[in-house]
């Protein structure tokens, strides 16, 4: 317990970074682009020597720290990470220097952009790391404002408009949370994560929540889900999910194509975060009572945005909609995992799978979509801004490189076997089909209109005839081809090789499921 | 030694009345030393006395005839709030910087008023906690009619006969229980412990209740904070927001609800659903809670925004007593000082930072000068100001308005309802503030100020950067506060309390 | 009845005499040796002169014998009266010490000659428990005000007031002896005590209050209600306080109120005791509490009012006076010695406040020729202490700590309230239109520290930069100050002189 506090090192080392860049962004724009990148590397480096440390064969939270905080509220600093804190640590070091890459031409108070990003660095760590409900929350909501900011101050011509979507929206999610916690607070008086989910287990949460607060106009299941519901409400906002969706196409239209990265890569994780370590293990029961609503929203999701990326004409809302139809994939693998399987043997084994799919798709997500919304940031780099799907054409042969890599990564998206997208995508497919089969069925839906609108974009993009708009389009640099090669090489890592992320997981996994006793 | 505090600031008063004429910096310096001087003594004082128990400062007799005594104590609660006055006065003198006008006379008032402050929070003896609460009031008119601006006669005589009227009834019920008690002591500890009848407490509670409750802005006898606050300097509207809307408070939870506590209990009947002035005094907490954040929500000047959100934010505080349970309880006072720290903070930004260079504070006005580009600090400074006051994680608002709505949810479940209710708008008058004033969308026709604002100055960016590393130290470990608050709340002189209902 | 001892009587009545005789001295130096000397000098030294003799007559008072009591208690030596007599020697320094500045009149021995008469006239007052010493001295006294608030011969104010002062006061006398006629016949004796022997023998035969005793009671009301301006008994006091030399005004407010309420005090407590009814709140008794109740409540209620839509400092200094008797009737409502007590602090901070405020209004309107509040735009640029002074003043009458006129209505209210809980409105409506009356002092201290100064005045005080004020005034003015500040810092100083002194004196 009391060894070196590396995830609070971790967690504060951008945060000393966004001051050293603020401090320098005024003088030197050039110097705070590289301080704050050399910062995200260096929280990169930390986070693998973290990976090496890391028990792989345990399932149990490691690095922990545990420090009495407030004592009239029974709140711990408490930190941890098993393999999903990891999973999540590691994309999250991946995916901000990406989007610090992509967000290289920006001019105007250079700094402050830097520092916000590395800022919002701080949050996810944070929220990734934490395992108190009240320092949780602290990051939580404070990662809004950096990504309020970076949304307003540097994006397109309705940026107000989409960041105030995007905070309201998820302020209420919050809020909704923020109540359902209370309410179970001032049942047991705990906030600890892993308290409350051995509570959950033992079956004596939600009657103590229904003995404390008595509110005998509602029957103790109507209670439970009331309080499920709220916390409910706050992830299924921030992933999201069909209904609460509708702030993020704007958000990641408008947004800098730079921060687009980090929403999509890091944020969104945040509510597939939570749902893994807060939904699951504490409200377990109450997500089987209503399996099958959740199931069609996780249907809905899947599908309506597959469709709604088809209709789209701007690259990156076709993204954002993709985004929302992938992570679409991450949800239907976790509610089947909350199925009533009676103990089968053969049927856990199938959660296993969809666990350990979920989590790689939230990994392959994660580096695919950014890989993607960089590819729209140079394009728009080369071309003043324009990234509307019938603005280009045959541009295959005006920029053969970039086509080439943008290829591969667009394939990743599509799920084509030997690239990372496969793996997750079967995975979870794999799993749920015998444990929903219906709800399976219905999201294959999904996976033949994501194939027909990428193939889309291959063909009135980069195929068919050349746009002499587009004839002196330059082709990717070096130093843009180097700093693309790791990504791209990673997606064919992981897809040939994924033990490397499922190998640190898998236990975490097997102990999650495990716990889900009903 | 803590009692020094009130004897510097009133010595500070009177040097600075003796200072040659026409002399402001030296003024300046002189009250910023009195005022740093004060505030490291309750920083040493906070800082050696963690336990929080009621200790005696001074005791001496006064009007021996009466039972009066010159006695000063502090235990926790008066400790934070305290440490809050010293905090406020050092950067309020930081924000006043630019005062050239009657200099001297400026910080006279300034340290009058902050002995006197100080004085309530450290009075153990009724009549001299009386004595110190009256002294406030005129500094505070002279503060505002001289040196204020949109209307500022009005909002200081406003505010005055409202301070006035609410200190006339709490003493007709301090009064009435020194003569009820026939103790010959005006000694909190000793009223505390006379078990006043449940007859005449069940009138002299609300009496005085009210009274304090007037200066912390309750609903519907706030009406003098937004047109006090508007009226006022930038660093007395710290003042009057940052401390002395806490003396009425801090009079509610030491003298009212100490010494009549079964004014809470319950009355035996109900009317319109209330059963007692508990539950009445929660409902017109929570009605200021609602009500001030939905008319900040459509005020066009900004001063106003910051006016009312003073008077949500003091619901809080009043709905955090009315709670009776330890989490409300020190959550309110944890509230008092966070909101007193952050209440400073944005009025110095509107005040200072945004009006004293713009000279005007509506926001339609304000929109097209682009400040975020021309007072770039000023903005940051908002919006942390900002984020903090909507009871933002990691900063103090959160902490002690989380505690509040936990107590309340014990105390009053559905109320609980309003409350976030009240906490959505006021993330969203901030919000359309911060937009308005700050990133309202200029396109290109911004219009360059003329002629071009002064920088940020060096005091501006201290003040500000003191009071955010305040409101952040509490945020991210409110234990510091509530070490001190805790054992204060379980001490005697809270036993009382039981009888009216504390769980 | 025992021959009269003259050497006794003389004895006894030194400080008096020493009073008068200075009273002359001041009168012979002034007609005979300065004749031709500045006005300024005459009145400097003129007062100079007659403070000497008060400090005599105070020295005198402090080593006098404890308690005496002459030709059956018409005259009276005890602490008690002892205090008062020193307040009220101490009220006259100041007054002479503020008018010593003074250029209203040419007659400057034959002022100081009457403000001294006058203070005799008050000593003897408060040093009495005879029906007929009381008549007699406050004719002195009555006599000498209104000359002196005819002083100033050049002004048609002041000779109206003089007059409408004169035949109110003369009224007022009449009703007092006609109930001083009245007590005589009902108990055939001028001794106060003995009027109570009386109408205790009264009561005990028949429970009702004698309607010949109601009569006496109502007339004595209305002949001290007249002297201490309580409403409906007030319609001098604006008159006099606006027309009256400004010395004139502050000694009337001042000395001549300190004289009269510890008088109606005496006369009411010791006299009337046994007829006293009951002010209590749903529970009125008939008696002269009741009266005095509903007097001290329309007072305070109107007079507080009224002074709010003043727009002369001088008006508006009589309303409050009028509000200030009512606080202080109530006092005499509660009638204990508790609030005897109250009633002598609280009525000698009132005067120190009043002669300090109508000291600078003095100053003011030598300055500006009026004391209209416009006149008093910008003070605190022109003159800072003087301003610090009129602050003081003001808010000590508003009842603001740590001034002594805060304690003084703490202690009263609590004295009263300690008297019975029925009295509890009586407070209840004290304390609420106190808050009122700090509307109106502070309309005065707005003109003053916050109004900038008149466009001409701002240009001539390139020249001169401050006021001039005359030493001995400013002097005055800051003792005054300064004496409030410490009374209000310090109560027990007083207090404790004066509990003792009622201990003493056993009343």
């Amino acid at each position: 317990m009391n060894a070196f506090p590396w995830l609070t090192v971790l967690t504060a080392l951008p945060v000393a970074g966004a001051l050293v860049v603020l401090g320098v962004g005024s003088r030197n724009k050039a110097l705070a682009r590289w301080l704050a990148l050399g910062f995200s590397f260096l929280a990169l480096a930390l986070t693998l020597l973290l990976w090496c440390r890391f028990d792989s064969a345990s399932g149990v939270l490691q690095f922990q720290q545990q420090i009495p905080w407030i004592a009239a509220l029974g709140v711990e600093y408490h930190v941890g990470i098993d393999g999903l804190g990891l999973l999540m640590l590691l994309l999250t070091c991946i995916v901000v220097p990406i989007g610090m890459l992509a967000s290289w031409q920006i001019q105007e108070r250079v700094g402050l952009y830097f520092s916000l990003m590395l800022l919002l660095q701080t949050c996810l760590f944070g929220t990734f790391t934490a395992l108190n409900f009240f320092h949780w929350f602290i990051f939580w909501e404070l990662s809004l404002i950096p990504a309020f900011f970076l949304i307003k101050l540097w994006g397109g011509p309705r940026s107000t408009a989409a960041a105030t979507q995007f905070l309201v929206y998820t302020m209420v999610g919050s809020i909704a949370l923020l109540l359902a916690f209370l309410a179970i607070f001032l049942a047991t008086g705990k906030f600890d994560f892993i308290d409350l989910a051995q509570l959950a287990q033992s079956g004596h949460l939600m009657p103590a929540v229904i003995a404390k607060l008595g509110w005998h106009r509602f029957s103790p299941h109507h209670v439970a889900l009331i309080i499920f519901a709220g916390a409910f409400l706050g992830f299924a906002v921030k992933v999201p999910l069909v209904p609460f969706h509708t702030w993020l196409p704007s958000a990641y239209t408008e947004a800098p194509t730079g921060t687009t990265i980090l929403l999509t890569g890091a944020m969104s994780k945040m509510g597939l975060y939570g749902f893994l370590r807060i939904l699951l293990p504490i409200f377990g029961a109450q997500m089987q009572a209503v399996l099958t609503p959740l199931l069609w929203l996780a249907v809905a999701t899947v599908v309506l945005s597959a469709y709604a990326a088809l209709a789209q004409k701007d690259l990156k809302r076709i993204f954002a909609y993709s985004s929302i139809n992938h992570l679409g994939y991450c949800l239907l693998g976790i509610f089947a995992v909350v199925k009533f399987t009676g103990g089968d043997a053969a049927l856990t084994a199938e959660k296993y799978a969809a666990m350990n799919g979920v989590f790689l798709q939230i990994f392959n997500h994660a580096l695919t979509a950014a890989t993607l919304f960089w590819f729209v940031a140079m394009l728009e780099k080369r071309t003043g801004g324009l990234r509307g799907l019938n603005d280009f054409g045959g541009l295959r042969k005006v920029i053969p490189v970039f086509t080439g890599l943008m290829g591969i990564a667009l394939f990743s998206s599509l799920g084509l076997p030997g690239l990372n997208g496969f793996v997750g995508e079967f995975l979870i497919f794999k799993g749920s089909f015998p444990l929903v089969t219906w709800a399976t069925s219905l999201s294959v839906l999904g996976l033949l209109v994501t194939a027909i609108f990428i193939l889309g974009i291959l063909q009135r993009v980069f195929s068919g005839p050349l746009n002499e708009t587009w004839a002196t389009l330059p082709d990717l640099t070096t130093v843009e081809r180097l700093s693309l090669a790791p990504a791209i090489a990673l997606m064919f890592v992981i897809g040939l090789y994924p033990q490397l992320v499922l190998g640190f997981v898998n236990n975490t996994v097997i102990q999650l499921v495990q716990q889900l006793k009903f | 030694m803590l009692a020094w505090t009130i004897y510097i600031s009133f010595l500070g008063a009177l040097l600075l009345l003796l200072l040659p004429k026409g002399n402001a910096a030296a003024a300046r310096v002189l009250a910023l030393l009195a005022a740093v001087v004060a505030f490291a003594i309750t920083l040493t004082y906070f800082l050696e006395h963690r336990s929080g128990e009621m200790l005696t400062v001074t005791d001496a007799s006064w009007v021996p005839s009466l039972g009066i005594r010159y006695h000063l104590a502090a235990d926790g609660i008066s400790i934070v709030l305290l440490l809050l006055t010293g905090i406020i006065a050092v950067t309020g003198i930081l924000f006043s910087w630019n005062i050239e006008h009657r200099a001297k006379e400026f910080f006279a008032f300034y340290l009058l008023l902050i002995g006197a402050v100080y004085g309530v929070f450290l009075s153990y003896d009724l009549f001299l906690l009386f004595v110190f609460y009256e002294i406030v009031i005129i500094p505070k008119y002279f503060l505002i009619a001289i040196w204020g601006s949109t209307r500022r006669e009005y909002g200081a005589m406003k505010l005055v006969l409202y301070s006035f009227i609410g200190s006339a009834m709490v003493l007709i019920g301090l009064i009435a229980a020194y003569v009820v008690a026939g103790a010959k002591s005006m000694a909190l500890g000793d009223l505390a412990g006379f078990p006043f009848p449940a007859h005449f407490q069940i009138w002299a509670f609300p009496l005085v209740f009210v009274g304090f409750a007037i200066l912390a802005g309750l609903w519907p006898f706030h009406t003098w904070a937004p047109t006090g606050h508007v009226a006022a300097p930038t660093a007395a509207s710290m003042l009057l927001a940052g401390v002395v809307m806490k003396l009425g408070a801090y009079g509610c939870l030491r003298v009212a609800m100490t010494l009549f506590p079964l004014g809470l209990a319950p009355w035996g009947f109900h009317i319109l659903g209330l059963g007692s002035w508990r539950d009445v005094f929660a409902l017109l907490a929570v009605i200021g809670i609602v009500y001030g954040a939905l008319v900040a929500l459509v005020q066009k000047d900004f001063k106003f925004v910051i006016g009312y959100s003073s008077v949500s934010h003091m619901g809080f505080i009043l709905l955090g007593l009315m709670t009776l349970n330890q989490i409300g309880l020190s959550g309110a006072v944890v509230q008092m000082f966070s909101h007193g720290i952050l209440a400073g903070l944005l009025f110095a930004v509107v005040g200072r930072m945004v009006y004293d260079r713009t000279h005007t504070r509506d926001l339609a006005t304000l929109g097209p000068m682009n400040l975020n580009k021309a007072i770039p600090f000023a903005a940051v400074t908002f919006v942390v100001a900002g984020m903090a006051s909507m009871g933002l994680p990691g900063f103090s608002g959160f902490v002690a308005e989380l505690m509040i709505v936990i107590g309340v949810w014990r105390a009053f479940p559905i109320v609980t309802i309003f409350v976030g209710f009240g906490l959505v708008a006021g993330v969203a008058y901030i919000w359309r503030a911060m937009q308005k004033a700050f990133f309202a969308e200029v396109g290109h026709e911004a219009i360059p100020p003329h002629p071009p604002m002064p920088p940020i100055s060096i005091p501006e960016r201290l003040g500000a950067v003191l009071l955010i590393a305040a409101s952040v130290v509490v945020g991210i470990y409110p234990q510091l506060l509530l070490n001190v608050i805790v054992p204060a709340l379980n001490s005697p002189l809270f036993a009382g309390l039981h009888q009216g209902g504390w769980r | 009845m025992n021959a009269t001892n003259y050497a006794q009587l003389f004895q006894f009545a030194l400080p008096e005499v020493i009073v008068v005789v200075t009273a002359l001295i001041a009168l012979a130096v002034d007609l005979l040796f300065l004749r031709a000397s500045s006005t300024r000098l005459r009145f400097t030294i003129a007062a100079i002169l007659g403070s000497l003799g008060c400090a005599g007559a105070i020295l005198r008072l402090l080593h006098s014998p404890e308690q005496a009591s002459l030709l059956n208690g018409m005259l009276l030596a005890n602490p008690l009266t002892h205090l008062v007599q020193i307040a009220l020697l101490a009220v006259a320094i100041s007054t002479l010490l503020i008018s010593a500045g003074s250029t209203f009149t040419e007659h400057i021995g034959e002022f100081v000659l009457l403000i001294l008469i006058a203070t005799a006239g008050m000593m003897f007052l408060v040093g009495s428990q005879d029906l007929l010493v009381i008549f007699i001295s406050l004719e002195l006294l009555s006599l000498s005000l209104y000359i002196l608030t005819a002083f100033d011969k050049s002004s048609a104010q002041s000779s109206e007031a003089a007059l409408k002062y004169f035949l109110f006061g003369g009224m007022s006398a009449a009703f007092l002896l006609f109930g001083f006629s009245l007590l005589y016949g009902f108990s055939n004796s001028t001794s106060l005590p003995r009027i109570a022997d009386a109408i205790h023998a009264a009561y005990a035969s028949n429970p009702h209050l004698n309607p010949l005793l109601a009569i006496a009671i109502v007339t004595t009301v209305i002949g001290f209600g007249f002297k201490v301006a309580a409403f409906p008994f007030h319609f001098w006091a604006p008159d006099v306080y606006q027309g009256a030399p400004a010395p004139s005004a502050a000694f009337i407010a001042s000395g001549s109120k300190v004289a009269s309420f510890f008088i109606f005090f005496q006369v009411m407590v010791v006299g009337f005791a046994g007829a006293e009814g009951s002010a209590r709140w749903l529970h009125f008794v008939p008696g002269w509490v009741a009266v005095l109740a509903i007097v001290a409540a329309l007072s305070m209620v109107l007079g507080n009012l009224v002074a709010i839509v003043q727009s002369h400092v001088r008006r508006l200094l009589a309303y409050s006076a009028i509000a200030h008797a009512g606080y202080m009737l109530l006092a005499l409502v509660a009638h204990t010695q508790q609030s005897l007590a109250a009633l002598l602090y609280y009525v000698v901070t009132y005067a120190l406040a009043t002669l300090g405020a109508f000291g600078v209004v003095a100053i003011v309107e030598q300055r500006t020729g009026g004391d209209r509040l416009s006149d008093f735009d910008g003070l605190s640029r022109l003159s800072p202490v003087l301003s610090a002074c009129m602050f003081i003043f003001l808010l000590s009458l508003a009842g603001i700590p740590p001034l002594a006129g805060f304690f003084g209505k703490f202690y009263l209210f609590v004295s009263v309230l300690d008297s019975g809980p029925g009295l509890l409105w009586l407070i209840v409506l004290a304390i609420a239109m106190s808050a009122v009356s700090l509307y109106y002092y502070l309309q005065v201290l707005k003109r003053i520290y916050v109004a900038n100064p008149a466009a001409e005045v701002a240009n001539a005080s390139a020249q001169a930069a401050t006021i001039r004020t005359p030493f001995l005034s400013q002097a005055g003015i800051i003792l005054l100050a300064a004496g409030i500040v410490i009374l209000g810092c310090a109560p027990h100083l007083l207090l404790e002189w004066i509990h003792a002194a009622i201990r003493a004196s056993g009343i």
